[in-house]
Formats: structure tokens, C-alpha cells, sequence
């Protein structure tokens, strides 16, 4: 009994964990159904010991003082017109928490807002809080949207396959200062051109992947849990114990077979 | 009921032909047992001669009806279909969901006698669902008398692309369209309201709910039209579901209509609801009650759609409440079916909205609860998955409910349900072996709930038809 109870995670012995979480316009930025990744979150952390305080920002709140985590998902254009300037003044403290290593995951439409700017569909030119070093178009009229299921490969070790649904009109273009968070194997990505998905800067991670994302990839959900106990604990924070997700594999394997079925094998177009 | 004064000439040689290729293209399509050839002659025949569909419109006597929205199309087509059959008039209709171009059509050629024509088309009226997307294009070519808009929610983004420009293309079709509809508008969802500031000089007849005993406690997380147009927030004094309610805008005044078909007491059961009316206004004020045989708040509204429809169309009170209590559910829209001594209900559900009104009906009945959830995800359905995790699964946690997976992406339900605090007993993709799982769950002479996306309630529907001795659904539905 007693070497049950010592195999236990260090949380049961210890004070408990808690990570600091911030959703940002989680009223207006909603309609692709990532708040799927809040869900996931609160259910995994609680499976690891850790209690999630949730922090709603939305249009002219301010930021807290300091957070763990940010979580921002994906709009229609109409959102995104909205919220855009009043996230682009936010910029210098987001860019400095990236900085210091804040955990952060920006999904499509709030990636691209997360970008320098967002020229929409209708010409309009939108300023981004600048947290990547990316900038996004969307052609408008007679482009198609990158539609369609993705499997993309994260290029942050331990993160591995990802699966996800994209669904965007911008085209997503990496500047010098930016890397990609995952290399396309099935599906558009950044752009459906150069075969990079998303964006990081430290532990800031920006994607076009819906699905919802967080259900269905435990492995980038447990690294966004880890580099939040980080920010919060420091550099000696325990690792998080290796916890089974078994509903979790099997809709992530269930969506990679999806993806191979119907999506494009990438392969540069031009 | 008026009759319509519009004219029309019989159809061209080749017009008649389309209609004939077209006809003879269902039979083969039935022959050949899958389909109900529900939509093949209507594309044969509309790829034969374009102009089919103008021609056909102009044939019923009474004109036409268009019923459009996110959720309730077919139900409201159906009880409205009903009600005109009540009042005298014979409904041309689109009865099994076929609601593009060519399902007009082929609703069209079914009909029509050698020479092309609608037998009796004086006596008629076409009742058609058009699918949201497809209205504006059609709503030139099929000049309806009378347009019924119910909702518009988020659903199928990977195929529809954003709800905004849905809701743009309807108002741009009633900017142009030269004799605009009557407009039968719900006037408890904003951006359905609105659509009357797009139809200069057009009569506007409204429904929506009064009724703060059916409103939600907390707003449900799919919610879409939230901003008025000048930019700010909505204000609620009630909401009923999503984003409809009783509705202002703290800014520039806009403001809910009063409507004109309004339900003042609403008493929903398990099987249905009893919906007291008021319609009309002041001294010409008429007040009513109808029993509806489905279950559900939306039930409800679709219910109220095709009421005011019809009384803008002019026919009465007593006639809309006796055919509303005897019109069974549309197809695989709250169907029952009697199936190895078990009573098997079956529910549409495809996207947040709607889910989440069939969930809040499932949980009206006493436990124990027995649900088999199907997901797939062809192109009908929706090929992306997200929109499970905007759906409130959540109402289910706590209630015990049991519940088998299944569908193509039964995976990913059983993901969301267990995330929900409520996971499956059974994970079962395949239809057969999943209804014998969830019917072996259910205790005998109990209920079986199966809720299911488009593709996965046809599967499951003729499963359930043969199990029970029912017909194909070509032959079910009138």
C-alpha cells in the first residue's frame, strides 16, 4: 500500500499545482468550436493534479498582471474586424510574456491576428499584436479556402504527429524572425506552399488547426500543460507524470486515417 | 386562400422531354433500390433545360412558399404542407429534404402529367425547403409569393463557408428581387429580424415566443449573432436558444419586433407540448391553443413558422390548430418506431443548435435514458467534427444517461461525451452491430434515443424501417 502511495505523482504529496490560464475574446472568437481546447485543458489538467483559474479577457478588459497560459481561437472576418485593434494594443505586454516564456495558443483566425498584420478578404488591413513574425493575406475572390483535414508533423521534439481541420481564406507567410510550429504532411498549413503550419516563439504557439486541436492531440496538450507548470514554478518544475489518454488516442488515430483518405499528400505547388 | 394572378404557358418539346428523362431517371434510381431518387431526375432534367424551374414555379395556382433557415426546414415545410392540405389547398412539395435546385424540380416532375403540366394546378400551391445557401439564387427564378425565414445558426463551415455571408446573400436576393415575398420572419432571432430592413414596401408577418418560463438560465456556448449591426452587444430580456430571444440593441434602438404569431404559454413535455397563441393585434387579436405531437422548445417554433405562414396565406385559426395537433413528424425528424419491443425515437442532429435542443429534449424525460449518438462526417454532415466540442454535451453529465457511439467518427463523440463528464459503454462504428448494442441497453418497453447526423440517420433510419416493417422513406413520407 504504502509503495502505491509513493508511485502516486508528487501532486498528492505536495502542495497542489495550479496554472494561471487567460482565454482571450472567447465571446467573439468562438465559432469554430475551440473552445474545445478549454474543455480538454480543464479535463487533462485535472487528470495531472493541476487546477486551471480561468481569466476571461474580452473587448476593453485589461490583461492581468501575469498568466501562464493564453488561449485565443478562430473568427469569421466580422470577428476579427472587431477585435483587432483592441488586441493589437495588448501587443508589447503579449510580446514580452512570450519573451519570458509564457504558454501560449493562438488557433486560424486569432493566429493570424497574433501575426504583424491581416490584410481580409475585402482589402481591409488589420494590425496584429506581432507576437509571431508573420504576416497573412487572403486573396479574396476567386481563391479558394484551405479546407480540409491536416496531418502535420510539430517541429518541437516529444510533440510529434498532429491532426486537425483547417478552414481558412489567409495565406500565412513566415518572416525572418519567425520558425514553424509543424511541417504539413497531409493537408494546406501556413499557406499551402512552403509546407509550414503554424508559428512559435519560445513556448507561443500559433496554428490554423481546429478539430478542436487539444482533444485530440494529448501529446501537444501535456507540452502546453508542462511549459505552463514552468512560467508558473520555475525551471525546477517536476515533469508531469506519463498518464494514459485513451479516448484521446483513439479520435486522434481515427482523424489521421480520416486525413490520409481525403486530404492531399503535401507537395509544393509552384 | 387568393389566387395567385400569375400566368403561365405550357412547357417547350424540350422542357416536356427534361421532365420525361428526368421522371424515368427516378424509376431506375428506385429500380436499383439505394435512393429514393429524390434528386436525379431533378438534375437530369434541370441539366436538359435550365429554364425548368422558372416554367414550374409559375404552374401553382396559389403560387409558392419558400421555407429557408439553419434548423426546422423540413418540419415547417411539412406542417405548413399540412395545414394548406387542411384548409382545402393541395401542397406541391419537397417532402424528403431534397432542398437544392434540382430537388425543386424533381418534386416538379413527380407531378406533372404528359403534357408537362400540374394536374388541378390551380388548386395547388408549392410549399418548398430551399437550402440557405441556394436561396438567393433561386428566389429570383422561383418569385415565391411568401418567403418563411426561421434561424441562422453557425453549421457545416467547411461547406458553407461563414455564416455571415449567408445571411448577406438573403438580403442582397431581397434587395433585387422585384416583387419582394410576403415575409414570415422569427422574430426572436436578430439577424432574421433584421432581414425586414431589406424588403422596402414587402408585408412582414412575425413570430417568436413570450414565454419566460421556457428561457435558459445561462446562454448556450453557440450563440451567433450576438452584435447588432452598428456594433455593439445584444441585450437579452430572455433567451430562448442560441442567440434567439427577446432582443435590443442599447445603442442604435433596434429592437425585436412585437410579434405578430406569439406563443404565450408554451408547455413542453416529453412527447410534445401544448402552445398557447395569441395572433394578430389589439381588437382583431385572436388567441388559440394546439397540441403538438413533438417534443421540443424548436418543435415549438417550426410550429409557430408554418402558423404564421399560413395565416399571412390567410387561412384560420381553427384550421391551423387541428392540422398542427394531427401532422406527425416530418422524416427522421422525431420519427418513432416500434422495434424488438423497444420504442425507438429518432432525432436529427447536425450542428451546436440543433444538438443542443435535442439534448435539452432528451433530458425532459424520466430516466433511465438510453441514447445511441452517431456522428459521420461525408460532405451532408459536415466533413469537420469541430462543431461537437460548441455543442453543450455537458447537459447530459449526471443524468446517468447510457450511451453507444458509433458512426464513422464515433471516436471522436466518445471523446466529447467522456470530456462531458458522461463517456460511452459501447464504441461501436458500425450501424447494425450499434443499434443491436444500444436496443440489448435498453430495457424492454423502454425508449431507445438515437441521435444522428444526415448520412448516419439515413443508415440508421433504414435499419430501423426494416426492423420495424416500415417503408422506404420514399414511400413513408406523404
Amino acid at each position: 500500500m504504502t509503495n502505491d502511495e509513493q508511485a502516486q505523482p508528487s501532486s498528492t504529496q505536495h502542495a497542489r499545482r495550479s496554472i494561471r490560464v487567460v482565454t482571450l475574446y472567447d465571446d467573439v472568437m468562438n465559432v469554430y468550436a475551440d473552445r474545445g481546447n478549454v474543455i480538454a485543458l480543464r479535463a487533462r489538467a485535472a487528470e495531472h493534479g493541476v487546477d486551471v483559474e480561468v481569466t476571461s479577457v474580452s473587448l476593453g478588459d485589461p490583461l492581468p498582471d501575469d498568466t501562464d497560459l493564453v488561449l485565443i481561437g478562430g473568427g469569421q472576418d466580422r470577428e476579427q474586424r472587431r477585435i483587432a485593434e483592441d488586441l493589437a494594443a495588448h501587443g508589447p505586454r503579449l510580446r514580452a510574456w512570450a519573451d519570458e516564456n509564457v504558454a501560449m495558443l493562438a488557433i486560424c483566425g486569432g493566429y493570424q491576428l497574433f501575426g504583424q498584420s491581416y490584410r481580409d478578404g475585402t482589402g481591409a488591413e488589420l494590425p496584429g499584436a506581432g507576437v509571431f513574425d508573420v504576416t497573412t493575406v487572403a486573396p479574396g475572390p476567386g481563391w479558394a479556402r484551405c479546407i480540409g483535414d491536416v496531418i502535420a508533423t510539430a517541429v518541437v521534439p516529444g510533440v510529434g504527429e498532429l491532426a486537425g481541420f483547417e478552414n481558412h481564406g489567409g495565406r500565412t507567410y513566415l518572416g525572418p524572425g519567425a520558425r514553424p510550429f509543424a511541417m504539413v504532411d497531409y493537408g494546406y498549413g501556413n499557406n499551402g506552399d512552403d509546407g509550414t503550419e503554424g508559428a512559435q516563439r519560445n513556448e507561443a504557439i500559433g496554428t490554423y488547426l481546429h478539430g478542436s486541436l487539444l482533444p485530440k492531440n494529448p501529446a501537444l496538450l501535456d507540452h502546453l500543460i508542462a511549459a505552463a507548470l514552468r512560467h508558473r514554478e520555475g525551471p525546477d518544475s517536476e515533469p508531469l507524470a506519463s498518464i494514459g489518454a485513451p479516448y484521446a488516442e483513439r479520435a486522434h488515430a481515427a482523424a489521421v486515417q480520416v486525413a490520409k483518405r481525403r486530404s492531399r499528400r503535401w507537395s509544393r505547388t509552384s | 386562400m387568393s389566387t395567385a394572378t400569375q400566368q403561365s404557358s405550357p412547357p417547350s418539346p424540350r422542357e416536356r422531354l427534361a421532365l420525361l428523362l428526368g421522371r424515368a431517371s427516378r424509376a431506375i434510381a428506385r429500380r436499383l433500390g439505394r435512393s429514393g431518387g429524390t434528386a436525379i431526375p431533378g438534375l437530369v432534367a434541370g441539366a436538359l433545360a435550365p429554364s425548368l424551374i422558372e416554367r414550374l414555379a409559375l404552374q401553382p395556382g396559389h403560387g409558392v412558399a419558400t421555407v429557408t433557415g439553419t434548423n426546422g426546414k423540413t418540419t415547417t415545410t411539412h406542417l405548413l404542407a399540412a395545414i394548406l392540405r387542411a384548409g382545402g389547398v393541395d401542397p406541391l412539395t419537397n417532402p424528403s429534404g431534397s432542398n437544392l435546385e434540382r430537388g425543386l424540380i424533381a418534386a416538379y416532375s413527380g407531378s406533372v402529367d404528359g403534357r408537362g403540366l400540374v394536374p388541378r394546378a390551380d388548386a395547388r400551391a408549392g410549399v418548398f425547403e430551399v437550402d440557405e445557401a441556394a436561396l438567393a439564387r433561386l428566389m429570383p427564378r422561383l418569385r415565391p409569393r411568401l418567403a418563411v425565414f426561421l434561424n441562422l445558426f453557425r453549421d457545416q463551415l467547411d461547406r458553407y463557408g461563414e455564416v455571415d455571408s449567408v445571411a448577406e446573400g438573403w438580403a442582397r436576393a431581397l434587395e433585387e428581387v422585384q416583387t419582394p415575398p410576403t415575409l414570415v420572419l422569427n422574430a426572436d432571432d436578430p439577424s432574421i429580424a433584421q432581414l425586414a430592413e431589406h424588403a422596402r414596401g414587402a408585408r412582414v408577418v412575425t413570430f417568436g415566443v413570450d414565454d419566460d418560463a421556457v428561457a435558459l438560465t445561462h446562454a448556450d456556448h453557440a450563440s451567433d449573432a450576438r452584435f447588432c449591426g452598428c456594433g455593439s452587444r445584444f441585450t437579452y430580456e430572455a433567451i430562448y436558444m442560441g442567440h434567439v430571444g427577446r432582443w435590443h440593441c442599447p445603442t442604435c434602438g433596434r429592437t425585436r419586433p412585437v410579434p405578430d404569431v406569439s406563443a404565450r404559454r408554451i408547455e413542453l413535455r416529453e412527447d410534445g407540448s401544448t402552445v398557447h397563441v395569441a395572433i394578430g393585434h389589439g381588437a382583431e387579436q385572436q388567441t388559440f391553443q394546439f397540441e403538438l405531437p413533438l417534443a421540443g422548445l424548436y418543435s415549438a417554433y417550426n410550429a409557430l413558422a408554418a402558423a404564421a405562414a399560413a395565416y399571412a396565406l390567410g387561412l384560420d385559426v381553427v384550421t391551423i390548430a387541428s392540422a398542427l395537433a394531427e401532422a406527425g413528424p416530418a422524416f427522421g425528424r422525431q420519427e418513432r418506431f416500434e422495434v424488438a419491443g423497444r420504442r425507438v425515437r429518432l432525432l436529427l442532429a447536425k450542428n451546436p443548435a440543433g444538438l443542443n435542443e435535442v439534448l435539452r429534449v432528451l433530458t425532459v424525460a424520466a430516466p433511465p435514458l438510453t441514447v445511441l449518438a452517431m456522428l459521420n462526417d461525408g460532405v451532408q454532415d459536415g466533413q469537420d467534427v469541430s462543431w461537437i466540442y460548441d455543442a453543450d454535451l455537458e447537459m447530459l453529465a449526471g443524468t446517468g444517461a447510457t450511451i453507444v457511439c458509433s458512426g464513422d467518427r464515433a471516436d471522436d463523440l466518445a471523446l466529447r461525451f467522456s470530456l462531458a463528464g458522461c463517456p460511452p459503454v459501447s464504441v461501436i462504428p458500425q450501424t447494425e452491430r450499434a443499434l443491436d448494442a444500444a436496443l440489448a441497453r435498453t430495457p424492454p418497453g423502454g425508449r431507445l434515443d438515437v441521435v444522428a447526423t444526415y448520412t448516419a440517420m439515413m443508415d440508421v433510419r433504414s435499419a430501423l424501417a426494416r426492423r420495424a416493417g416500415v417503408g422506404a422513406y420514399w414511400e413513408a413520407s406523404k
